[in-house]
């Protein structure tokens, strides 16, 4: 429908509140787009459970939205499926190194963590190699599991010596 | 806001959605404590960023409360405008980090504590939030799909330390068998089958209480012969009862601190 692709063409405008490379569209949050008698709705998929950008997300929807001429409209939250970073587009991920920021490997790739949780190994890397977003090294190396959000991780790498975020694989 | 369940599914009881946010609550705000003293860096991050996760389950489930009781309340309401007697968390998760092996005057917390009891709790919420992915109720079965993927990446994190402390120096052997010893009697709460229970199973919420309980024991002995430590014999005497209300001391000064903002100016929005 055409006005639903307006929308969309909209939403790629709306990027990320933390990582303002990336668009939601390339992020995979935003599930659906419906026009109806009440209006406008976009409904949009949390990340991690207290991700803080999402109120901020639901707010730039809104105000690109009005600033466009759309009238009354409403943002939905929706739980499930449950988002993944295998939701992230080719091009979010190109955006995402291109910024400094290691894009996550495919969840399909690691050792679940859930099925083997008797089995327990120290400092168990996050994947098998993050290559560096600077110079493309594999010889990189876990300096954190844990970041300056809840999604990334901090890794430096060996070759360049710079230190960088990583996507987690969520 | 989201959509909410119609009554042709059934839905889990208010107590027991209050129950799992109090404890996620009341979890995240006790190891949030450890911002600005943790034992190093890395460590800071990592219990700031779970408490984070913890408050954000917590969130959800206030959220979908107040959305059902369709009574104006929200997710604040149920965080800062309930005393302690409301409240249905676990006993364990308000305990201060202190063991007896750390003396009083120094009121200083103990790391072994917090690696011990988020390790019997996240040993529990993993097979947990595992059931409640398929129960009746299809908003609490979302809740339990996004909780899942966090507490199984908080038991990995807990048991590492756990292993990696127990079976260390001598000190911190002792010191994390002590942290055990002192914490285990509060885990005999999990397997009382009261009132809270009887309400899930009577709404539909059927929860398989023995088959959580041997996936716990399952986890625990595994991770404690890792550790080289000894599991303490099963626990007499009194049972605590923070899910039904009734807490230790500790709950109200936790709660006093969360709560003196938001009651010294009520009503009050960002």
């Amino acid at each position: 429908m055409p006005q639903e692709e307006s929308i969309w063409t909209l939403l790629e405008q709306v990027s990320d509140p933390e990582i303002p490379v990336i668009s939601l569209l390339d992020l995979g949050v935003v599930r659906q787009v419906k026009v109806d008698a009440q209006g406008w709705l976009v409904v949009i998929t949390p990340t991690y459970s207290a991700c803080p950008a999402l109120s901020q997300m639901a707010d730039d929807i809104v105000s690109t939205l009005q600033r466009a001429g759309w009238g009354p409209g409403r943002v939905q939250t929706q739980l499930a499926p449950a988002w993944s970073t295998d939701w992230i587009s080719p091009r979010g991920r190109d955006r995402l190194r291109e910024y400094g920021i290691a894009p996550p490997a495919p969840i399909h790739s690691q050792a679940s963590d859930g099925a083997r949780v008797l089995h327990f190994l120290p400092r168990k890397p996050l994947a098998e190699s993050v290559p560096c977003p600077r110079c493309g090294s594999e010889q990189t190396t876990q300096t954190s599991r844990f970041g300056s959000t809840a999604c990334k991780a901090l890794y430096r790498c060996l070759s360049c010596r710079e230190p960088f975020d990583y996507f987690k694989p969520y | 806001m989201s959509a909410v369940a119609t009554d042709s599914v059934a839905l889990a009881p208010t107590d027991y959605l209050l129950h799992l946010a109090d404890n996620a609550l009341v979890l995240g705000q006790r190891n949030a404590q450890w911002c600005g003293h943790g034992p190093i860096l890395e460590e800071e991050l990592a219990l700031a960023n779970m408490s984070l996760d913890l408050v954000g389950q917590a969130r959800l489930l206030y959220d979908l409360v107040a959305r059902r009781a369709a009574d104006g309340s929200t997710e604040d309401t149920y965080a800062y405008w309930r005393d302690a007697s409301q409240f249905r968390n676990y006993t364990l998760l308000e305990l201060p980090h202190r063991s007896p092996l750390v003396g009083y005057a120094q009121g200083d917390m103990d790391f072994a504590i917090t690696v011990m009891r988020n390790t019997l709790y996240t040993a529990l919420m993993v097979p947990l939030w595992q059931q409640l992915c398929d129960c009746s109720d299809p908003d609490l079965a979302a809740i339990a799909a996004k909780s899942l993927k966090e507490a199984q990446y908080h038991l990995r994190h807990a048991c590492d330390w756990l292993v990696k402390l127990g079976d260390g120096t001598d000190s911190s052997r002792q010191r994390m068998q002590g942290a055990l010893e002192h914490l285990w009697p509060y885990t005999a709460e999990f397997w009382v089958s009261g009132k809270l229970e009887a309400l899930a199973r009577s709404a539909g919420l059927l929860v398989d209480g023995a088959a959580l309980e041997s996936s716990w024991n399952a986890i625990i002995d595994a991770v404690l012969e890792q550790a080289t430590l000894t599991r303490p014999p099963a626990p007499e005497g009194y049972v605590s009862e923070g899910k039904v209300g009734v807490h230790s001391e500790h709950l109200s000064f936790l709660l006093a601190e969360m709560q003196s903002l938001a009651r010294a100016h009520p009503g009050a929005q960002w």
